[in-house]
Parts: structure tokens; sequence; C-alpha cells
């Protein structure tokens, strides 16, 4: 409060001498102090919520702090855990179950969503509403889409095993995408690719929507292919658009949590790990609330640094 | 490649390119559908039914997985069951032709209203404080305007499960743990940063002249916003909480971490309607038909802001 009154103190002044229309706003409560009444609140949520927490991982990475323990002891172990963490083959190799599953549905969701994206913007009869028919997928909750994938995924009734097998001749019985090593890490694949396609589609349509015509007209001025059009012009536009959506998938699936828990649950065995159920293993099953905060720190930080970069890249395609 | 290059111009496709392109899209559009018509399908199917070898597209509809969904069943003897009064409902019917009754209710009307009101409150909480911050933003000069609002940004980059560990610690010292104020007010600091960010482009969009106007006919700053800009905003206001309601419904990772039964939502829920012996697919199919109709509805009424809601603003058209 008492920064509110000290800041009025001088619009106060300022309306004495400022026109009549003026200084009528600032008699109510001064511009500065509204500013700070209006955007105050989000940020002491934010930072009880948000903020607070995040310091509070960051001191229990450095104990040996164990949640279902809260009377014992807590002992500094300093960079122990981050230590153990780089060390830590199952940590590498659910990193690179993250990275198989991230760098596959993100080439899975472009090459499909930026075609249909194309297809749509031939602006065929009723492209609006099948436009919002194929949305669907993304609206649903990825727990509840990961619940029902299972069912559709049974070897013997499952619908998908089943068309697979009608489609290709193999018996539906004889493969099962959640329970082998080889095919679980495309199981989730192909339910990402399922229900985020719609979500890569509907902004690379945005991007194709924003290429002004006469840029189109002036190609055909210049009798330029149609293949020579879709590369020097639509592709090159569409491109900052196309990376925005990467972005935004790629920070998703690296986090990815409630669909492949409900799916897999990280299995067979660890085979679709990735880090967030390692981060949910360790935290909640094993209680290795120290090193779990640790990895959860670094998680943070890759998925910021990473961020970071890729949108310094962004503004140089934009700029281009 | 060669079919679409008959087109004379790219700016007007030919009859032929639509077609062609329309046929594609209806197509990707209707197989990708029929998972989640597979599943509305399923909950009106039997358990026997629903796990049929080859899969029953042509069935006998059942209310079976619905009555399962929302009761709690008993098997019985067919002795006991000879002695009991005949079922006077058409569910006990159905119930006692699988050799049960019924016990009591399930858990899913506390579940699914624990949804609507945590789903409800951290939307309203989340635009409300939003919308103020949003044209704090857009109007004022704020220090450290950019720095705050990548801030606001960067707390949803945040892994869920990261967050839970310490949620988990703080809400268990603060007795917040599996209630629903807890839910409400961690799924309004999730929000909060979605409505700032949408609702600064809405009211970046609405012209200052008519604060100023209103200014000048004698308002002051508060009755301006309120009179002026809040009417010009309720679309996207409108617009934002349906995305902030979507996000709560949908949410399971925290739901799932920091509540256990008073607090619950359908999310965690759902998978965990077991019949018999696994999984009571028709009554799972039943919740996630429930719980996904609110869902269809929201994303035909959104259609027109979708964009801008899944881009944080970034893309507007």
């Amino acid at each position: 409060m008492t920064e509110t009154t000290t800041s009025s103190a001088l619009p106060e002044k300022l309306a004495g001498a400022t026109p009549e229309v003026i200084a009528r706003p600032i008699r109510g409560l001064s511009d500065k102090a509204i500013a700070w009444f209006f955007i105050g609140p989000t940020i002491l949520l934010l930072l009880a919520i948000n903020i607070f927490p995040l310091i509070w991982t960051i001191w229990l990475s450095f104990t040996n702090y164990r949640a279902n323990r809260p009377n014992a002891e807590v002992k500094m172990v300093g960079l122990d855990w981050y230590h153990r963490i780089l060390g830590d083959g199952d940590v590498w190799l659910a990193m690179q179950t993250t990275a198989h599953f991230v760098v596959w549905t993100i080439i899975i969701e472009t090459v499909l969503g930026f075609g249909l994206a194309w297809l749509i913007d031939k602006k065929f009869r009723g492209h609006g509403l099948w436009t919002t028919v194929i949305l669907i997928p993304m609206m649903l909750s990825p727990a509840v889409v990961g619940n029902f994938w299972t069912f559709l995924y049974q070897p013997q009734s499952g619908l998908f095993n089943y068309a697979v097998g009608f489609l290709t001749g193999i018996d539906p019985s004889s493969f099962q995408m959640l329970g082998s090593v080889r095919l679980s890490p495309w199981a989730i694949v192909i339910v990402d690719a399922w229900m985020w396609t719609p979500y890569v589609m509907l902004i690379c349509l945005a991007g194709l929507r924003s290429i002004p015509d006469y840029i189109y007209e002036a190609a055909e001025v210049d009798r330029a292919s149609p293949w020579r059009q879709f590369w020097s012009i639509t592709l090159p536009m569409a491109l900052p658009f196309i990376m925005l959506a990467v972005l935004f998938r790629g920070i998703e699936n690296f986090k990815m949590f409630d669909m492949v828990n409900l799916l897999t649950g990280g299995g067979p065995g660890s085979t679709t790990e990735v880090v967030s159920i390692t981060l949910k293993r360790q935290a909640f099953e094993s209680w290795r609330t120290g090193y779990s905060s640790a990895l959860a720190i670094i998680l943070f930080v890759t998925v910021f640094g990473l961020a970071n970069i890729y949108v310094k890249a962004l503004n140089r395609v934009k700029q281009r | 490649m060669s079919g679409l290059s008959q087109a004379h111009s790219v700016v007007a496709p030919s009859t032929a390119t639509r077609r062609i392109a329309g046929a594609i899209v209806i197509v990707y559009a209707l197989v990708t559908l029929i998972p989640l018509l597979w599943i509305i399908a399923t909950s009106f199917k039997t358990p026997p039914d629903s796990i049929a070898y080859p899969p029953k597209i042509v069935f006998t509809p059942s209310l079976e997985g619905y009555v399962n969904l929302f009761t709690t069943r008993t098997r019985q003897s067919p002795e006991m069951l000879a002695q009991l009064p005949p079922p006077t409902t058409w569910y006990d019917k159905l119930v006692r032709s699988r050799n049960m009754v019924i016990a009591g209710p399930s858990n899913v009307i506390p579940r699914f209203v624990n949804s609507i009101i945590i789903a409800f409150g951290s939307t309203f909480l989340a635009v409300f404080l939003g919308t103020l911050a949003a044209y704090g933003f857009s109007r004022f000069r704020v220090p450290l305007k950019d720095d705050l609002l990548f801030f606001i940004l960067s707390t949803r980059m945040m892994p869920p499960i990261a967050v839970a560990i310490p949620i988990y610690l703080m809400y268990r010292e603060i007795g917040l743990t599996d209630t629903k104020l807890g839910m409400i007010l961690l799924y309004t600091a999730v929000n909060v940063s979605l409505a700032v960010w949408l609702l600064k482009g809405f009211i970046d969009e609405i012209p200052r002249e008519y604060e100023e106007a209103a200014m000048i006919d004698g308002y002051t700053r508060l009755q301006a916003f309120r009179k002026a800009v809040l009417p010009q905003a309720a679309t996207g206001i409108a617009a934002t909480a349906i995305f902030c309601l979507i996000f709560a419904w949908n949410e399971y990772a925290f739901a799932v971490l920091l509540t256990s039964g008073n607090a619950q939502t359908m999310p965690p829920f759902i998978p965990f309607i077991i019949g018999e012996g696994g999984q009571d697919w028709p009554a799972v199919a039943a919740a996630t038909t429930l719980f996904v109709i609110p869902i269809l509805v929201f994303t035909i009424l959104l259609r027109k802001h979708l964009l801008r809601g899944i881009t944080f603003g970034a893309v507007r058209k």
C-alpha cells in the first residue's frame, strides 16, 4: 500500500497542472496503482504455486530428503544426485526413449499435418466442417485417450489389431502392440500422432492462409511450375508456422506423461519409459525425493534451454 | 502431384483438384474418427460383445455398460437369487440376468461432480485474474513487462510431474492434499498463464479510443474498464474460459498424484472402473462417452478461436 500512496503523489501534483480531461482519471486510482492491483494477484499466485515450489525443488535436490519419511534428519548431499543422474544408465535410456518418441511424433505429425493443411487450403466444399471434425482428437483428455487405446490395442479383440490383420492378412492375435518390446515404442507414437496431427494441421493451415494471393499470381505470370511455386513460395512462407507447431509439440511431448502412463505405464519393462514416467516412479513409487528433484530440475532446464534455442532460430526464420 | 498440376492458378484450384483434396481429407477425418466412434459404440455393448472376436460392428444395443458404471454389484448364488423378490426396475432386471444384485451407487457421480466443481472453480478464478492482468499488461507501462510475460508463459513449460513433487509436500504441510480447493488453486495457476496470454491478445485488439472516450465522459479508469472494455472483450473472455475449462476437465497428472478420493476427478477415475476380471470395458466406454460429450460441444463452440488458444495467442487469424 505504501508504494501506491507514494507513486500517486506525483500524478496528483501533475493533475493540478494538466487539463481537466486528463486530470480526471488520475483522481481515482492512479494508473500505476491500477496496473499493480491488476497484475499483482496473478504474479503472487504464480510465485506461490510455481516459483516457490521450484525453489523448494532446487533445495530438495541438494538433500537426501524422502517424502515418505518426513521426520528423518535431512542431510545436505551437495551435487551428489546430479552426479549420479548424469551417470545413471537408466536415465539415459529414458532420455533415448523420450527422444525416439519426440522425434518420430514430430516427423509424422508435421508431414501428415502439413499435407492435410495443404489439401484443406484447396478450399473444397465443406472444408470448414471437415476441419472441425479432424480437430476432435486433440481436444480429448490425453489420459482418457491413452486408456481407450489400450482397448483398441487388445491382441485378440482390439479394433486396431483386427484392422491391421484385415488389411495385411497378419493374424490379429499374433502381435501385441503394448506387450512387445519392439512394437510398444511405436504404439505410443501412433496414438500421439492420431491425437496431435490435427494440432500441427491447424497451425500449418494458418501459415498457408497467411500467404497473400498476389505472390502466387506473380509466380503464375512468371510461369513458375506448381512444383516450383510449392518449394519457393508455399513452403518457405509457411515455415515459421511449421516451426511454431514443432516447438509446441516438442515441448509437450518431451514432458509427455498422461497418455503414456495409461497406455503402457512405461512398460513392457522400461521400453516406453519416457523421462516423466521415470520421474514419477522415482518420486512417487521409490520415494527418492532428493534424486527425483534433481532429475526434475535437469528436465526443466533442458526444456527451457531447448525452447530458448528454438525461439531464437524461429525469430531468425521470421526475419528472412 | 501431377494430377494437381493441371490447375491454372494456385489461387483458385480447379474443380478436379478440389474434389481430390476433399476426398482425401474426408477419408482421413472418417478414419481418425473411428476410435472415438468405436468407444461410443462399445458403451452400448454387453461385456461379452465388447471383447468378441471378430469385433462386432453390428450388435444388439444394451445399457449394461451405463448400469454398471453407476452401480456397484455383488454376485449371488442362484439359490440366493431365487429367494429374492422379483426385480422391479429394468436395471435391476438387467443386473439380475447376470446373477448379480445391485449393492449401491458407484463413485462415478461424486467424481463427476468433483470434475465439474474443480473445472468451473479454477476457470472462474483463472479468467478473473487473467482478465485483470491482461488489461494491466495491455494498457499500462509495466516495468519489465516482457520479462514478466515471459515468466508467466514459462511456468507452463514445467513438466507437471516436476511441479507435483514440491506441491505434494507443500499441500501435505498445509492440509490441501486431496481437497477441491487445492486442485482449484493448482489448476488456476496453470491456466492463468494461458488466460493472460490469450486475453492480452484480445484486449490489445480493442481500440484504446473506447476507454479514452469513456474517460472524457467522466468515467474513472476502473469504470471505463468495466463499461467500455469488458463488454468489448466478452467473446475473448468466453473463448478463454472454454480453453481453461477444457484443460481443467482433461487434466490427469496432478489429479492422479495429488488426489485419492475426496477430490478425485474423472480422468484418474475412469481407468479404474473394473468389473470381474479386469476392466469393465462397456462401463469404461460409458464413462468416456459421458466425459467426452461436453468437450465435443466446447470444440464446436470454440472452432473459430481454436488456433489462438492452442498457440497461446501467438497465431491470431
